[in-house]
């Protein structure tokens, strides 16, 4: 069956495109397939717990999608409490999953 | 030859521009130092990441020198990650499209990579476990 890797770049502070895309990612997982979120440069910013749209966050980790943000992304912007749920990966993490047999990834 | 397998990243932002480059050559790093195979597709302004002629500056609002500053291009990036590649003995294909460098007069480039066009990234995905394609915003 196939896994589904999707990167967020984009954060819904900047683009109104994040928001459509987290209803994409939920639809996947919805379908019943393995999906992982991979939270990186300013797409870690609704992961911050009690940010504006943390909502849209906390919903996919209710949804079974599995969400990891970037620590190193994070540190940057100096984010320490995460919305539950989340947890913070790493560069290696991300080729493991990339190198996974049957994972499509797809970077927004 | 490592045992490793292979990625193949497709990149086209230009060098300080977007997060994405630091994000690309973050991972072409990890997959290295793992000891996967990378091919790197560079295309649009990403092909002006690994021109020679780059330099380190200094910041003359702040008063630093350039010792100071520290600042980091793209291209000894990129040339530090051919060294890693050849400490793992694993292989970094890096591709340069030849008419993105064509239109940017961007053809002096470290040594590393090479010239190539579209069809390489399309064997190079083939040939790979696994393809992740990095589009500008």
């Amino acid at each position: 069956m196939a896994k589904y890797l999707v990167i967020e770049s984009r954060d819904p502070f900047d683009s109104s495109d994040s928001e459509y895309f987290s209803e994409l990612v939920q639809g996947i997982s919805k379908r019943g397939k393995a999906t992982t979120l991979f939270l990186v440069q300013n797409g870690v910013l609704p992961a911050r717990k009690g940010s504006k749209h943390s909502n849209m966050i906390a919903k996919l980790v209710r949804s079974k999608v599995k969400v990891l943000a970037d620590g190193f992304s994070l540190k940057e912007r100096a984010i320490g409490k995460l919305v539950n749920g989340v947890e913070v990966a790493d560069m290696d993490r991300l080729v493991d999953l990339l190198l996974e047999p049957g994972t499509k990834a797809i970077w927004h | 030859m490592a045992l490793g397998k292979t990625l193949t990243i497709a990149i086209m932002d230009a060098p300080y521009e977007s997060s994405n480059s630091t994000t690309a050559l973050r991972i072409v790093h990890a997959a290295l130092e793992k000891g996967h195979n990378v091919n790197v597709f560079a295309y649009e302004g990403a092909v002006n990441l690994t021109m020679k002629a780059q330099q380190a500056h200094p910041n003359p609002v702040k008063g630093t020198s350039v010792e100071q500053e520290q600042h980091p291009t793209t291209k000894d990036w990129v040339g530090s990650l051919f060294k890693l590649a050849s400490k793992k003995g694993v292989k970094l294909d890096w591709v340069n499209c030849g008419l993105c460098v064509d239109e940017r007069g961007a053809g002096d480039w470290i040594e590393g990579p090479r010239r190539g066009g579209p069809k390489d990234l399309l064997d190079a995905s083939s040939a790979s476990n696994a393809t992740l394609v990095i589009p500008t915003k």
